[in-house]
């Protein structure tokens, strides 16, 4: 296992289910914003401003320090060409770059492949939740979905600890490939000594530390626990990543109250991980990207929003340049795009900067293609 | 009872259908083999599920609109059906003819899909694909309502071809030009739906079949050397009868429910990996008049067949249900469905949303480390939950020899209750070592029932227990 301080890491939060780009981050001084939402609107004197145009929604407090402290960039206007509205299909094209075919291989696990073309450490992806996102998946590429990391491990299910220990003693002999038997048999073997290794190591991550930052018990809060224990318990896991629950951001109904507490959690466990980084002085070699699959609809429907396209992603950490990058999409009728914000900024214009300019990789055939990079990265 | 006939029994219940208990296994080979490969043949001489009770436990299955509803409501059928090969054959259709929820998006509409295998899964292979190419999901998938007579969409023309009936080549050989796949989708043109799949801004309805003659291509076409004003049955028709489409589904059924091959795309330059059985299959096709189950008939008949155990992964719905049958969980409505549900899109299998019209890779392409962790822990956390019917139904089989029971004894008799597995002689000496240093089991002690309960949790643990 390597364990070197400086190598750069990537850490992603994934908002599935398509965050409301327009409650998010709040063009409040563009009458067309008041005049779309009649009633899903963050009202004007609660946006956190930052500066005439747009401000945050008044549940990101913890965001809206990192991004006053200069260490957080908002891109607007994010999106791909021909926007795709299904859920499923616009997340497999974030996850595989493929906007045109149905790609199997995610951007991410082609990452890991660079930095560990022979899968020397099997933690250099650690994902969690539970299955393992497309943005992971690479043949040969082995990325350990973790979904609880307190119980992570095989037969977790037995509960008396002699005999989990007695159960694994049995696994780990007839795992090993000494025996040899041929084909799929060895490859299954090899697979679960991985597996078995990586949960071990793994599990001491808990054990070796402690902090005085006590996240939310919202999922997204104890999956980026999950994800500071094993960044500074020095694996050498290169990327992380996790997913709020399941399309937990399709607000169609009930938006306002429910687009509060995905936003009043999601912003305390960014702020609380970069706190707990801070504390450990273990934030200098990471940096955190935020992103969902779509905007939704500009007009609202009476309580909630319709899936739309034009959509904003952050990019946080201490080696981020902090600001408002790309132009916000205008919100004039005739400017829409079939009722959607027109994009402005490629998706993998932010992977192409975040993937050479931050983990030192060439990110063309990362991400199928040159796209023009933004300078967010110090 | 033979304990050969038993373990013939499981196997062919482990790839007809998705397992059975013990006791299901004697009785069907009490029965005797070929009268069940008959009743499997058969379904619809069983019962269906019963809607209408469900329904009430399950109010969404009314309108079984969203993704994770279809899963809850197949994997409840594929684990209480009493016609398991229809189940099974529907998701042997469902591996080919991908369909994805990632673009319908329209649960229902998939279900509709679905429910059409189960009924037409098993009949002629003409039919079925007459069945395709007017279903509105995959009109909608595959974009043939985009397809126009002054401009066509290639789209469902080609997969048609290349994934649906006659694969790309064999023998070496390609099986059609670039020139048959437009003018396939030309004589497609008209093979509408009479509305779009996606919900907005109006809410999910379904879509129905329409031909709409106007935009129907009426020039002749040159399809597969052979030249007319063909329309699209035509096109099936001509597909049905050419050797590449025996050998194609042929096959898809031997990887499916015999044993793990090369993957589709090989197929071109890498022969079968049993050519006798492929062409006993391609025989079959001819003969039946491309009729599904007379092959399936003689297959299950086979050497071939009854000599390849365990010689196959199983995919995530087979390792999820084949558990469940065993230890009798979720036999009626009770909360926690979707849960079990889900298991087997965590093992990597998100029915009826596969990750591309090329479906999944199957054999050990199913396993990875992520996958394999669930495999195993899913499985072991079932067998070794005692409360289950099954599960003490099991630990009661081990007990009723009485007496102290060595541990081989144990190890043995276990294997054979979930279903006459079979392990390498290094890793069954490991278990009995493991089981021995506890001592002899003696039923009726408190310890009895969780030794063999964590018996059965190693023996599902292994690498052999994730074939079929």
């Amino acid at each position: 296992m390597t364990s070197n301080k400086k190598d750069p890491v990537l850490v992603v939060l994934q908002l599935s289910g398509g965050n409301d780009a327009l409650n998010t981050v709040v063009p409040y001084g563009d009458p067309f914003y008041a005049d779309n939402r009649p009633s899903v609107r963050v009202p004007e004197d609660q946006v956190l401003k930052i500066d005439d145009y747009v401000g945050l929604n008044p549940n990101m407090g913890p965001m809206k320090q990192l991004f006053d402290e200069g260490k957080m960039a908002i891109i607007q206007g994010v999106g791909y060409p021909n926007p795709n509205r299904s859920h499923f299909r616009s997340m497999d094209i974030w996850h595989t770059c493929e906007p045109d075919k149905v790609g199997t291989e995610g951007w991410l696990g082609r990452a890991i492949k660079e930095i560990d073309p022979n899968a020397g450490n099997v933690l250099t992806g650690v994902n969690f939740g539970r299955g393992l996102p497309r943005a992971l998946a690479m043949p040969g590429v082995p990325v350990a979905s973790v979904g609880n990391l307190a119980s992570y491990g095989v037969l977790t299910g037995i509960e008396e600890e002699d005999q989990r220990a007695d159960a694994l003693d049995v696994f780990s002999r007839i795992y090993s490939p000494a025996m040899g038997r041929g084909g799929v048999v060895d490859y299954l073997s090899r697979t679960g000594m991985d597996a078995l290794k990586g949960a071990d190591i793994l599990s001491t991550a808990p054990e070796t530390y402690s902090s005085s930052i006590e996240y939310g018990s919202d999922v997204v809060g104890q999956y980026m626990r999950n994800i500071a224990q094993t960044h500074l318990a020095g694996f050498g896991t290169r990327v992380l990543y996790t997913t709020a629950p399941y399309n937990s951001f399709d607000t169609h109904a009930g938006e306002l109250q429910a687009h509060a507490k995905l936003w009043s959690e999601t912003s305390q466990a960014v702020g609380d991980f970069m706190d707990d980084l801070r504390e450990h002085d273990a934030a200098d070699n990471v940096t955190l990207l935020v992103f969902t699959e779509f905007g939704r609809r500009v007009h609202d429907n009476g309580s909630g929003t319709d899936h739309g396209s034009g959509g904003m992603a952050f990019v946080i950490g201490e080696n981020v340049k902090g600001g408002l990058y790309g132009e916000y999409p205008s919100l004039e009728a005739d400017k829409l795009l079939e009722g959607d914000l027109h994009f402005n900024n490629d998706f993998r214009s932010i992977y192409t900067t975040l993937l050479e300019n931050w983990m030192g990789l060439d990110a063309q055939p990362l991400v199928n293609g040159s796209f023009e990079k933004f300078d967010f990265i110090q | 009872m033979a304990g050969n006939d038993v373990a013939l029994m499981a196997h062919l219940m482990r790839r007809a259908g998705f397992g059975a208990s013990y006791e299901e296994l004697e009785r069907r080979a009490a029965a005797g083999y070929e009268a069940t490969v008959e009743e499997l043949l058969n379904p619809g001489n069983q019962p269906k599920l019963e809607m209408d009770m469900l329904e009430r436990k399950f109010v969404d299955w009314r309108e079984m609109n969203a993704l994770e509803v279809n899963q809850a409501y197949w994997t409840y059928a594929m684990i209480n059906t009493q016609r398991p090969l229809e189940e099974k054959i529907a998701l042997f259709w469902h591996g080919i003819f991908c369909t994805g929820n990632s673009k319908c998006e329209h649960g229902r509409q998939i279900k509709l899909q679905i429910d059409m295998f189960r009924e037409q899964g098993l009949g002629s292979f003409r039919d079925l694909l007459m069945g395709l190419a007017s279903d509105p999901s995959m009109v909608f998938y595959l974009d043939n309502c985009m397809s126009h007579k002054d401009a066509i969409n290639e789209n469902w023309g080609r997969e048609l071809l290349e994934l649906f009936s006659m694969g790309v080549g064999m023998d070496g050989e390609a099986n059609y030009s670039e020139d048959d796949v437009k003018e396939c989708a030309r004589a497609f043109t008209g093979w509408t739906i009479t509305n779009a799949i996606p919900r907005y801004p109006y809410g999910r309805y379904e879509a129905g079949f329409i031909y709409n003659p106007a935009d129907h291509d009426e020039q002749n076409k040159t399809f597969l050397g052979e030249t007319g004003n063909f329309n699209g049955d035509d096109i099936i028709d001509i597909i049905a009868r050419q050797p590449s489409t025996a050998r194609f589904i042929s096959r898809h059924m031997y990887n499916f429910f015999v044993a793990d091959d090369v993957q589709v795309p090989a197929w071109q330059n890498t022969p079968p990996r049993d050519p006798d059985t492929i062409k006993m299959l391609e025989d079959e096709y001819f003969c039946s008049g491309y009729n599904i189950s007379s092959m399936l008939r003689v297959l299950f008949n086979s050497d071939a067949f009854k000599n390849a155990r365990f010689t196959k992964v199983k995919s995530p719905a087979e390792a999820v249900i084949g558990t469940m049958r065993v230890v009798k969980d979720f036999t009626s409505p009770k909360p926690g469905l979707h849960n079990l549900a889900s298991n087997i899109r965590y093992m990597g299998q998100d029915l009826m949303n596969p990750p591309t019209v090329e479906g999944w890779h199957t054999g050990g392409e199913w396993i990875d480390s992520g996958t394999l962790v669930e495999r195993i822990n899913f499985a072991a956390d079932q067998v070794g939950n005692l409360e289950l019917p099954g599960v003490q139904d099991m630990v009661a089989r081990v007990g009723s020899e009485g007496g102290a029971i060595a541990a081989e004894r144990v190890v043995d008799r276990c294997l054979e209750l979930l279903g006459a597995y079979e392990l390498a002689d290094e890793t069954r000496e490991q278990l009995t070592a493991h089981v021995a240093r506890g001592g002899d089991l003696v039923p009726g002690t408190p310890e009895f029932s969780q030794r063999v309960g964590q018996t059965l949790q190693l023996i599902v643990s292994t690498q052999e227990y994730q074939f079929a």
